[in-house]
């Protein structure tokens, strides 16, 4: 593949039943790219935490893709109210989702450290009051 | 273990994916939390769980699980149904409850991956 190739997408932060329609659109057109199998499976499920994490969270935001010949990167910001302590939003089990949510099947202290778990490199800046802003990459 | 073997022992209804009857599975993984599955589930290829919303098939989806397995009783609905046909994931009901459900799989050979 030569050059870059961008997606983005707007998460509606109402419907958590559309919630993973970009996930899986993006898990589709990796697959036609011809991106290993292996790599999509960390970029889909990374993604899907993030964007589950700002249906719950944030009410929606935009996820933006970028494919390379060396990585994939996946920049998900949102204008939610910020994490107000990021070291303990990345320890499994800590979660502040509401008892809905749970019973939903998320909001159990996984998200983050997933979202860690299956990428190659993570950043996450978040401003109280203003939003959050995570990048991820996973390496080709 | 094919998936018409896992709904024999498991007396389970298929639900959608006959044509996928054939395909052999090797590991399963049990949860209610989507969000363990998508942390601990990556190595396998069947879901059982007793949760009953789209949030299953598309976390299903993500780690290209080929089978799903609903337990308890519990029936998805149309919109769930016509996900899973689209994303080529078969669908079984069973009675059984988690646990048995899990020790009869077990006791045919699958494992937890793990």
């Amino acid at each position: 593949m030569s050059g870059q190739l961008t997606f983005t997408y707007t998460i509606d932060g109402d419907d958590f039943t559309r919630a993973g329609e970009a996930s899986s659109s993006v898990k589709n057109k990796l697959k036609m790219l011809g991106v290993s199998s292996d790599a999509i499976r960390k970029v889909a499920i990374a993604m899907y935490e993030g964007e589950i994490n700002m249906v719950i969270h944030a009410d929606g935001g935009t996820i933006t893709v970028s494919v390379s010949d060396d990585d994939i990167t996946m920049v998900l910001a949102d204008k939610g109210p910020g994490i107000p302590d990021i070291d303990k939003a990345m320890q499994e089990g800590y979660s502040t989702a509401r008892e809905d949510v749970r019973s939903l099947g998320f909001g159990a202290g996984m998200g983050l450290p997933n979202m860690k778990r299956f990428t190659d490199e993570m950043q996450i800046n978040t401003v109280i009051g203003k939003g959050t802003t995570i990048t991820m990459k996973v390496y080709l | 273990m094919t998936i018409r073997e896992m709904q024999s022992v498991l007396n389970a209804q298929f639900l959608y994916g006959e044509e996928l009857a054939d395909l052999d599975v090797q590991f399963v993984f049990s949860a209610d939390m989507m969000s363990d599955v998508l942390a601990y589930g990556d190595k396998c290829s069947v879901l059982i769980t007793g949760l009953c919303n789209p949030q299953v098939v598309r976390t299903a989806e993500m780690l290209d699980i080929v089978c799903i397995i609903f337990v308890r009783g519990k029936m998805p609905d149309e919109n769930m149904l016509a996900l899973a046909r689209s994303k080529s994931i078969a669908v079984l009901a069973t009675q059984h409850y988690m646990f048995t459900s899990c020790g009869i799989l077990y006791e045919n050979g699958l494992r937890g991956g793990a």
